[in-house]
């Protein structure tokens, strides 16, 4: 698109949401996600053309956006999901009387913006200007609540996402820049014949743990913090846009800065293999330990993260179009997973597990769907988890990483340790009849429903067609 | 045209002789006002001259160097005399009710005369190219700085205002010195001239001595740790205005006057090769990097806590220039300039504040805002530039910064200023969780709200560290010029020991 084109659509955006705004009157809620999408859509736009007046920051210092595979997949998973988790967001918050709701709105919305600013860097001064804004206008959604466990969660995850970033990232990147002289995302990698020998592994030590958002241990303790936000930022940041920015900014890092055949070739990113395997398997363990509902999604995220980046580590293009599609596969079984819960909480208050006997058969739908993203995180057909972990599984073979084979073997047992006992007790137990002589509650609000009915179909959709995502990534891979 | 540089000085010494005669703040204010703004637009027009025709040089009365005065104007000092005309032009026109609310209405009038003086001492330092006339600018400057930091209701502004007249004047007599040893072993005063004479008789002890006395009493008026003593006191008594007006000129001219010794009249090659600088200098900028900042997050003062801060920011910019490469110099230069914003519009945040709820104890912020949206997201946006968020300017300096630790091999020191620069993050969080996470107080909910110019002139300091952040063409590009021009004719890594290229 010419700049000509982003001046039309820049006049078109918010004429046509003024029209829609007017048109949605009766509806506060519908009107606010109106006004949202437009003016998320209209700041896109805008920095689409100021990408074209701002070439530089300052001498050496560049912005630039492009276009790419990986990019394409992770905009599309974060913006479709958005417009789902609009709709939930709606029920959620109404259901549950939030306070301050438009401050919610706004601040979601310009993490979204941001999302996508990192989707479509086109190096790493910009993916970093994102990924610092993404994590400073998440910190006052993670302390909505505003009480002392708030301010305390708050802390921990500014204090771990921007030291990481400011302390690692950034050296890194400067580094990067200094040794040669680019900083932009280029097909084959930068770093051959500029960095060499162990410095290499260095440097990929400082960007793997500087992406904090990507949960690799001993940097993780941020997401747990991060659930005392409301469940759809859970939902939606948590489980999708912050640390599929992070996963993504992993992959972007291997593929476009590293190279997977340099890595290979120098045996640099062994060790990461090692790092994100004991990732998995101690984030599931701890996951089974876990009896809140969140945190326990939390401790499953955070291993199921590091299945992109072992998957990432394997350094093969099979693994690579695996890491991709699980970034995609990941996201719309979590938010599904995530969904559920917020809905358990909206219609029965209960946030732990040994408090959900039978809750199944009040809330089927709710349920049912939360059954579907589990088999996904397990990896069972016919889900979107069975697919990318194909990819991995045949990329690990491939390359004989045994290590890489045993971990998924062992996690998916894990997996199915921590989520069937969920579904088992929801299902197989009858419900307790409530004590005070109240109405049993049923279902959650309609938009959360239709919320969380639409990922869990998509869960399964991705099984069947999985084309769209897996061309994306196939030319990502370079096949 | 040709008088420019002149006029630069002379307007706001003849506008502080009018101030002071008519006496009633009210009409001091409006010339203030008028000069304050001339003041820029003059600087510009010295800035364009430069940029199209190179150094200009100004002798003043007719008398040519070396028997006369010099002004001299080159990229370096045409950047600092837009930053300082600026900024002063900024603070006055925020300033009238913020003063009023803060000084006894009987001494306003003097406050807006000392005001003008210290400006015209500013700028001379700047453009003069004389070394005797520096001293005689930096007394100025001084003397009238006693007396507007004095100017505080609070007593403890006139023990403050003493304790940094005496440092002050240890410092002046420190560089007079110098400057003394220099005449005599060149026989100028004309900066450019003793330049040229010293490589002769550059093995001298004198020279050495020079340098070191030159040094040292500089570095007591830019408070390079551990000469800051002076600072916090003088930036917590001071009027929140004068505060903002002093932390983002007083200390930069004062870094102007040393990177001018050391680079255009030492020379890069003797200070950094033949006398220990770098390592001095490099330990003193990373003790204040860390040091200043840790005792920063424990302050119960927010304008003590900003002062503790500068003093940390100050060794952001000193490190700059002890990297003696050219991508830690323009680090250091964007930096002055950067920090010069960024503690602008902290500052004025805080006279905001101080104008709703009478003092700046942390303490009294709670729930303020909700109170003050404008006033607190603005001082958040400034406090995010403090710790060097991309998309501020506070980034584009740390980056250059970097990059020049990383040119000379130095990875630890790139560490040691990514690391320090989150302790920031510390006392800024801790200003944001008391404003935001408790409830508002009595007082906060019953404070006047500060009038508008108040705010929008914060807002143009926070808005400019925003687009500084995101086009550093004009900031660091300009620093690039200036410190190519700063750094000519030495080889890139020949001026650290040790370090190759």
């Amino acid at each position: 698109m010419n700049d000509t084109d982003l001046i039309w659509l820049a006049l078109v955006i918010p004429t046509i949401g003024a029209g829609l705004i007017a048109l949605t009157g009766r509806n506060p809620n519908l009107r606010e996600a109106v006004t949202l999408v437009t003016s998320v859509a209209l700041f896109a736009t805008v920095m689409a053309l100021m990408a074209s007046v701002l070439d530089a920051i300052g001498p050496g210092i560049e912005i630039g956006f492009a276009v790419e595979p990986l990019g394409m997949i992770f905009a599309a998973v974060a913006s479709t999901l958005w417009i789902v988790n609009s709709i939930y967001s709606i029920g959620y918050m109404r259901g549950n009387s939030e306070p301050r709701q438009t401050q919610f709105y706004v601040l979601f919305a310009v993490a979204i913006a941001s999302a996508i600013g990192v989707a479509f860097s086109a190096n790493l001064i910009t993916l970093f200007l994102f990924y610092e804004i993404l994590t400073l206008s998440t910190y006052p959604l993670v302390t909505h609540k505003g009480d002392e466990n708030a301010k305390r969660s708050g802390r921990i995850y500014l204090l771990i996402l921007l030291g990481t970033s400011m302390g690692l990232l950034l050296p890194a990147i400067i580094w990067t820049g200094v040794a040669t002289g680019t900083v932009d995302f280029t097909t084959g990698g930068v770093l051959r014949g500029a960095v060499e020998g162990p410095l290499v592994a260095v440097l990929l030590a400082l960007f793997m743990f500087g992406i904090g958002k990507a949960a690799l241990m001993p940097f993780h303790f941020w997401l747990p913090a991060a659930m005392v936000a409301p469940t759809p930022v859970s939902a939606l940041l948590h489980a999708v846009a912050v640390v599929k920015a992070g996963v993504f900014t992993v992959v972007k890092v291997i593929v476009y800065i590293f190279g997977v055949d340099y890595l290979a070739e120098t045996g640099a990113g062994d060790w990461l293999t090692y790092v994100a395997g004991f990732t998995v398997i101690a984030a599931s363990l701890v996951a089974l330990r876990q009896d809140n509902l969140k945190k326990r999604l939390a401790y499953s995220t955070i291993s199921q993260l590091s299945y992109v980046v072992l998957a990432a580590a394997i350094l093969t293009p099979i693994s690579i179009v695996g890491a991709a599609l699980h970034i995609v596969a990941h996201a719309v079984s979590k938010i599904t997973l995530f969904f559920a819960a917020g809905s358990i909480y909206t219609a029965a208050h209960l946030t732990e597990i040994s408090q959900m006997k039978g809750i199944g058969r009040r809330m089927p739908w709710t349920m049912v769907a939360f059954a579907i993203g589990a088999l996904s995180m397990i990896g069972i057909p016919p889900t979107a988890g069975f697919v990318s972990k194909w990819f991995i599984l045949s990329g690990a073979m491939s390359s004989a990483n045994w290590v890489a084979v045993g971990v998924i073997f062992l996690s998916t047992m894990l997996n199915a340790a921590y989520f069937m006992p969920i579904i088992y007790r929801a299902f197989m137990y009858a419900p307790d009849e409530p004590k005070d002589g109240k109405k049993p509650h049923g279902e959650a609000p309609f938009p959360i429903v239709l919320a969380l009915t639409a990922t869990a179909i998509g869960t399964v959709a991705m099984f069947f067609f999985p084309d769209v995502p897996f061309d994306l990534a196939a030319s990502l891979a370079g096949q | 045209m040709e008088h420019l540089p002149a006029l630069q000085v002379v307007v706001p010494l003849l506008g502080a002789v009018f101030a002071a005669l008519v006496r009633r703040g009210g009409p001091a204010w409006i010339i203030s006002l008028g000069v304050s703004w001339a003041m820029p637009v003059i600087a510009f027009a010295l800035l364009f001259q430069v940029q199209a025709t190179g150094t200009i040089s100004y002798e003043l009365g007719g008398w040519a160097p070396p028997i006369g005065i010099e002004y001299r104007v080159d990229i370096v000092n045409a950047y600092m005399l837009v930053l300082v005309s600026i900024m002063a032009a900024l603070v006055i026109t925020y300033a009238p009710r913020s003063l009023a609310s803060e000084i006894d209405e009987d001494k306003l009038g003097w406050t807006y005369s000392l005001y003008l003086l210290c400006l015209t001492g500013l700028l001379g330092i700047l453009i003069t190219g004389d070394a005797f006339n520096v001293f005689v600018f930096l007394e100025i400057s001084s003397l009238a700085t006693y007396g507007l930091i004095a100017m505080g209701r609070d007593r403890r502004a006139v023990l403050s205002a003493y304790q940094y007249l005496i440092v002050g004047t240890i410092g002046a007599s420190f560089y007079v010195i110098g400057v003394g040893l220099l005449f005599v072993m060149t026989g100028t005063l004309n900066l450019v001239d003793i330049a040229q004479r010293l490589p002769q008789i550059e093995h001298t002890r004198s020279v050495a001595a020079a340098l070191a006395f030159i040094t040292v009493g500089i570095s007591l008026k830019l408070a390079l740790f551990p000469l800051h003593a002076w600072l916090p006191n003088a930036y917590t008594y001071a009027p929140s205005a004068i505060s903002a007006f002093l932390a983002s000129t007083a200390t930069k001219v004062a870094i102007y006057l040393l990177l001018r010794f050391f680079y255009t009249v030492f020379g890069g090659a003797y200070v950094f090769s033949e006398i220990p600088v770098t390592v001095v200098l490099l330990v003193l900028s990373v003790a204040a990097m860390f040091g200043a900042s840790i005792v920063a997050v424990f302050q119960s003062n927010l304008k003590r806590l900003l002062a503790y801060s500068s003093v940390a920011q100050v060794g952001y910019i000193t490190l700059g220039i002890a990297l003696a490469n050219q991508t830690g110099l323009t680090g250091g230069i964007a930096h002055l300039f950067n920090h010069a914003l960024i503690k602008g519009a902290l500052f004025l945040a805080v006279g905001c504040i101080v104008y709703r709820i009478g003092g700046a104890k942390i303490e009294d912020l709670a729930g303020i805002g909700r109170k003050m949206p404008w006033t607190m997201a603005a001082f958040v946006i400034a406090g995010l530039g403090l710790i060097g968020v991309p998309g501020t300017a506070g980034f584009v300096s740390k980056w250059y910064l970097v990059a020049g630790a990383l040119e000379n091999g130095w990875w630890w020191l790139a560490f040691l200023i990514v690391i320090s620069s989150l302790i920031a993050v510390v006392y800024v969080g801790r200003i944001v969780e008391i404003a935001w996470f408790r409830e508002p107080s009595k007082t906060v909910i019953e404070g006047r709200a500060p009038p508008a110019e108040m705010i929008a002139v914060t807002w143009v300091l926070t808005a400019a560290t925003v687009y500084f952040g995101l086009d550093a063409d004009l900031t660091a590009g300009l620093a690039q010029r200036a410190a190519e021009v700063l750094a000519a004719g030495i080889e890139p890594g020949t001026l650290v020991p040790g370090v190759g290229q």
